[in-house]
């Protein structure tokens, strides 16, 4: 399977990764290699085969609803990039 | 002192034949001197240390000291520690201090345990030769031309140069029994849902576990008592009893089924260490143990499954790393796109990147079915290969790694390649298993491991067998020339 | 030509936990920005969501309450999209295996009838935080307070025809979700949000037109002026030979139009995949069986029950049962009158509400208890104050007068029964107009209306009206 460079930008795109134009061929190159090895399993039949999420057989848990986590904003703010009034910020969201 | 195992150690504590600080300090001075060369630590939490090795040592005056208590460690730099930086092996993390502790990290505090550093890691735990870290390779202490394996390649580096006699690690396709296996050393993957994997990075949610690596069996057993347990913080984390799993490490195994699938013998294996996995079998045999030729039909499909599985969980579990809250964060974005592509092209190395593509283009519209429903399927039936397996043995028995440690630099350029070194390892954590990794001799200088695979929950049979083993081979004794 | 519209609700519930859908943050409102941000609502490296029990049991009340089915083994996704909103870089959602599968809702219909509208499904998510665009040297400011906060969005059937219908389809709704005390329903924080799709197509056709996704509606007033906006725009749009474009479009509350979103709509590929940090959640008949003790009695039930108990116009029960608080304040006033449910009826409709509105309070607020109102319609009913006083009697009440009795005694509004005073009232209105009487026995009956006019202003209002009545026709035609 053959990754073409203008997929390589779309992916690239989703996962908001930047990519150097000069960059682009070998990724699509290293794409294409790993696709085409996974490809490997379109050869066995899975008809009928339920997905596996979880290995262990096991349902989810459900915590009491009681809150327990107090303000440490300052404690979770101290490494971020840019803060103001207590709010992240980020270059201007267009709407 | 540095040569002594966890047990041997824990007892020497305890007897006050050494002091933790004057054990802590010993180590501390010996990665001084050594790790440059390694390159297996990232951070050294020199002050923490001492401080904990002087809590420590008071317990043990006091005597409530218990068998980790007093006893030095490193952290693979996936766990997060509060208040001291936890990398995971990223630009993207190069700073960051989590204001929380992983459960493994709390536990082993609790038990006593001091921690001297992080480990070396390849980043985001993708790798196999810790050679993807932004903080550089590590280097293997058996030859400093190789590479230690990975992703977990500082922590089994430090344990096999006896910089500290444990190191925590984690496993998602081998990454703490391919290290172990390459440095000599002894690692555990324990069953999915066994350890919390609450405060340590993720990597592939569903495939990741933490475990211990260290130098004997018996160390593994305690390690694994504390790190083990439920965690109400973790909704993955399995609510069963702990068993005491120092306590049948002696038990004899005669008459243990030990089944030998036939698909970890194929083209790919290296003669050589061909040749110390059957000398290693015939020990077991030795032992009362029965082999058992078995098929593990779908093996060699738990390769491209887990390239698809894992890479889609990653692409998602690291779009976290965006330079809002945490981490890297590119200078003077131009607008919020601009923002996202350049922290992320600029934090993130290049294998974790074509993982993320990876796994975004096998979660994408159109290709989801193809890739990673089918995967996903492919993996039940891989787990149900080892089921039938297990009802008719005990353990699985077989190498860990296709070729002993490769130089460094040699694979970077072929990632399909480096991918091989994982093929008897991964298929275990897509079913959940629990695996094993211990020394069982040498190819051309060059560590080989021996993989034991049990039943869910059945860390405690693999132990027993390790041990036995351990009892009767020498293996594990081996210590790299340069760090005796 | 002839249009029909078909219109489709997709509703946000914000559910009244205290903490958070996978967390133990607070979900407070009002707090200062990220101080109810824990690192799980942050996305931190490591940390992990666990499921909130109320969250579960909240779903599947509503679930009982519209007749759906509960999933046995429901399934939370992840929904991959970058935004600084949106921490993780993904929403934990729930997609192919929602809890809440089907189930109905009936609605009034303004002639007269019901209607039943089809809910497709309920399913559990977590909610964003929120963009600050006010202007940090050019920044947006990022509050996380509201991350994983616990939604129910609620998937309606393309049922309605009518922006009406859609209203009162989302009345409805609010109504039984705070009935069920699992949603406060305060549309102005947030509490209660509506998406709609709309389309319109020739009357007659089957097939369903273009549809438009309209966002923003966080009002029942902005819900029907979008939509009116929004049939409009389309059937023009169509009657002038363009086509509908499927999209999603921002209602402008102050325009009172809907603009395209697409400016930013690339074609979204949200990279849906089952959590692997949560496993999926099973509910067991128990867990539903101990829910279902909880229901309580639910709208349709109580308006029933109103109008058989109490013997209730329709009207009137559906008034009085629009909300959970009104309804139990009529009951608890109707049990202080002494049983008077129609006056009591009529007292809450037309007083209370009117007061309430004029003052704009909530009904959690009002001055005047159900047990004052009860005790006033227990004066109206036995004859101590007339209709006239218990008014004044009200209003001095709403001001803060205090208990009826008190402010019947305080203002003297305590009527005159005694035949006796009344009679001698009656004779000295008698004597001071002869004229009248003989002109009222002359056969112009009409003056008996300033007969009793008069003597109700001797008595300062007091007398009993009916008692004037029957006295005063005695003595002009007896004797």
């Amino acid at each position: 399977m053959a990754i073409e460079a203008a997929e390589v930008k779309v992916i690239a795109h989703l996962a908001r990764i930047g990519i150097e134009e000069e960059a682009v061929a070998g990724y699509a190159r290293s794409l294409s290699e790993i696709l085409g090895f996974v490809e490997q399993m379109s050869a066995v039949d899975t008809t009928g085969v339920e997905p596996l999420a979880h290995p262990l057989d096991a349902t989810q848990r459900l915590r009491p609803d009681e809150v327990t986590e107090p303000d440490q904003r300052e404690l979770y703010q101290a490494g971020a990039p840019a803060v103001e009034a207590g709010l992240y910020l980020v270059p201007r969201v267009v709407e | 002192m540095h040569r002594k195992t966890v047990a041997e150690l824990a007892a020497a504590l305890r007897a006050g034949e050494v002091s933790s600080r004057e054990l802590t300090e010993a180590l501390l001075q010996r990665i001084e001197q050594l790790d440059p060369q390694l390159n297996s630590l990232i951070t050294v939490t020199r002050e923490q240390a001492l401080a904990a090795a002087e809590r420590a040592d008071a317990r043990l005056q006091a005597g409530d000291g218990g068998p980790l208590t007093g006893v030095p460690l490193v952290h693979k730099d996936i766990f997060c520690t509060a208040g001291v930086t936890t990398t995971c092996g990223s630009r993207m993390l190069a700073e960051f201090v989590a204001p929380y502790d992983a459960t493994v990290v709390e536990r082993l505090a609790a038990a006593g345990a001091v921690m001297l550093g992080k480990a070396n890691m390849d980043e985001f735990a993708m790798g196999s030769s810790n050679e993807t870290s932004y903080f550089g390779p590590v280097r293997n202490p058996w030859d400093l031309d190789a590479v230690p394996g990975g992703s977990s390649g500082g922590s089994a580096a430090a344990v096999a140069a006896c910089l500290v006699p444990a190191a925590t690690a984690t496993d998602t396709g081998g990454s703490i029994r391919q290290p172990a296996a390459l440095t000599g050393v002894c690692g555990l993957k324990p069953t999915y849902g066994r350890v919390s994997r609450y405060g340590m990075i993720a990597f592939a949610s569903s495939l990741d576990q933490g475990g211990p690596i260290a130098r004997t069996a018996e160390d593994l057993a305690l390690l694994l008592g504390a790190m083990a347990g439920f965690d109400s913080r973790d909704s993955t984390s399995v609510d069963r009893v702990v068993p005491e799993y120092t306590e049948g490490l002696n038990r004899s195994i005669k008459g243990l089924r030990v089944g030998v699938p036939t698909q970890f013998f194929g083209p790919g294996l290296a003669d050589d260490v061909r040749s110390r996995i059957e000398a290693a079998l015939e020990v077991l045999a030795g032992e009362g143990a029965e082999l058992h030729e078995v098929e593990l039909p779908n093996m060699e499909l738990a390769l491209p499954a887990y390239y698809v599985i894992a890479p889609a969980e990653a692409s998602s579990n690291l779009a976290r790393y965006d330079g809002v809250r945490y981490g890297h964060r590119c200078a003077e974005p131009q607008g919020l796109e601009d923002l996202y592509k350049r922290t992320r092209a600029e934090g993130f190395g290049e294998e974790v990147k074509r993982r993320v593509l990876v796994g975004t283009y096998a979660l994408s519209a159109g290709y989801y079915d193809a890739y990673y429903r089918k995967a996903q399927q492919i993996r039940r039936l891989v787990a149900e290969d080892f089921q039938r397996v297990l009802e008719r043995v005990d353990v699985i028995a077989g190498p860990t790694s296709p070729t002993p440690a490769f130089n460094i630099g040699e694979r970077v350029d072929d990632p399909v390649q480096m991918y091989l070194s994982d093929i008897y390892t991964l298929a275990v954590n897509l079913a959940g298993l629990p695996g094993l990794s211990i020394p069982a001799g040498f190819s051309r200088g060059r560590p080989v491991g021996l993989q034991l695979i049990g039943g869910y929950f059945e860390e405690a049979r693999l132990l027993n067998v390790a041990h036995k083993y351990q009892q009767v081979t020498d293996w594990h004794r081996q210590v790299p020339e340069g760090f005796e | 030509m002839q249009w029909e519209t078909v219109i489709g609700l997709e509703i946000h519930v914000q559910l009244a936990t205290r903490s958070k859908i996978f967390s133990g943050a607070a979900t407070a409102y009002g707090a200062e920005p990220n101080r109810q941000a824990c690192p799980i609502d942050l996305g931190m490296p490591g940390v992990l969501p666990v499921l909130n029990a109320e969250v579960v049991r909240m779903a599947v009340k509503f679930g009982l309450a519209v007749g759906s089915r509960i999933t046995p083994r429901s399934v939370f996704a992840r929904k991959n999209y970058f935004y600084p909103d949106l921490p993780k870089g993904y929403q934990i959602s729930q997609y192919d295996l929602p809890l809440v599968d089907g189930g109905a809702l009936d609605i009034e219909l303004e002639g007269g009838g019901s209607k039943r509208i089809g809910i497709t499904r309920a399913h559990l998510e977590e909610d964003a935080g929120k963009s600050l665009h006010e202007d940090f040297h050019g920044m947006t400011g990022v509050d996380l307070n509201r991350a994983g906060t616990p939604l129910m969005e609620i998937v309606s059937e393309p049922d309605m025809r009518s922006p009406q219908e859609a209203v009162a389809y989302m009345k409805k709704l609010h109504a039984l979700v705070r009935y069920l005390e699992i949603c406060d329903g305060n549309m102005q924080e947030g509490s209660f949000r509506c998406d709609a799709n709309i389309s319109v197509r020739p009357r007659g056709e089957t097939r369903l037109g273009t549809r438009t996704e309209l966002k923003n509606l966080n009002s029942f007033r902005f819900v029907e002026r979008a939509l009116n906006y929004e049939i409009e725009r389309q059937i023009d749009l169509i009657e002038s030979g363009g086509e509908v474009v499927q999209e999603t479009r921002l209602f402008d509350v102050d325009q009172g139009i809907t603009r395209s979103m697409r400016t930013k709509e690339e074609a979204n590929d949200y990279r849906y995949f089952p959590e692997p940090d949560l496993l999926p959640l099973e509910v067991d008949a128990r867990l539903i069986d101990q829910v279902r003790e909880t229901l309580p009695e639910l709208p349709d039930e109580k308006r029933q029950r109103f109008i058989t108990e109490y013997a209730l116009p329709a009207y009137d029960a559906g008034v009085l049962t629009a909300t959970r608080e009104l309804a139990d304040f009529f009951e608890s006033a109707v049990s202080e009158s002494g049983g008077y449910a129609k006056r009591t009826a009529n007292w809450v409709m037309s007083e209370l509400l009117a007061y309430l509105n004029k003052d704009g309070l909530e009904l959690a607020a009002c001055p005047v208890t159900p047990e004052m109102l009860g005790k006033l319609v227990a004066r109206i009913e036995d004859e101590t104050i007339s209709g006239r006083g218990a008014k004044d009697v009200f209003e001095a009440m709403w001001a803060g007068a205090g208990e009826p009795d008190e402010v019947i005694a305080a203002k003297g509004l305590k009527q005159v029964t005694d035949s006796g005073a009344i009679e001698a009232l009656i004779d000295e209105v008698l004597t001071n107009n002869p004229q009248q009487i003989e002109q009222y026995r002359a056969g112009k009956e009409k003056l008996f209306g300033f007969f009793v006019g008069q003597v109700m202003k001797a008595s300062a209002g007091k007398a009993n009206p009916q008692q004037v009545n029957d006295l005063l026709k005695q003595k002009l035609d007896g004797s």
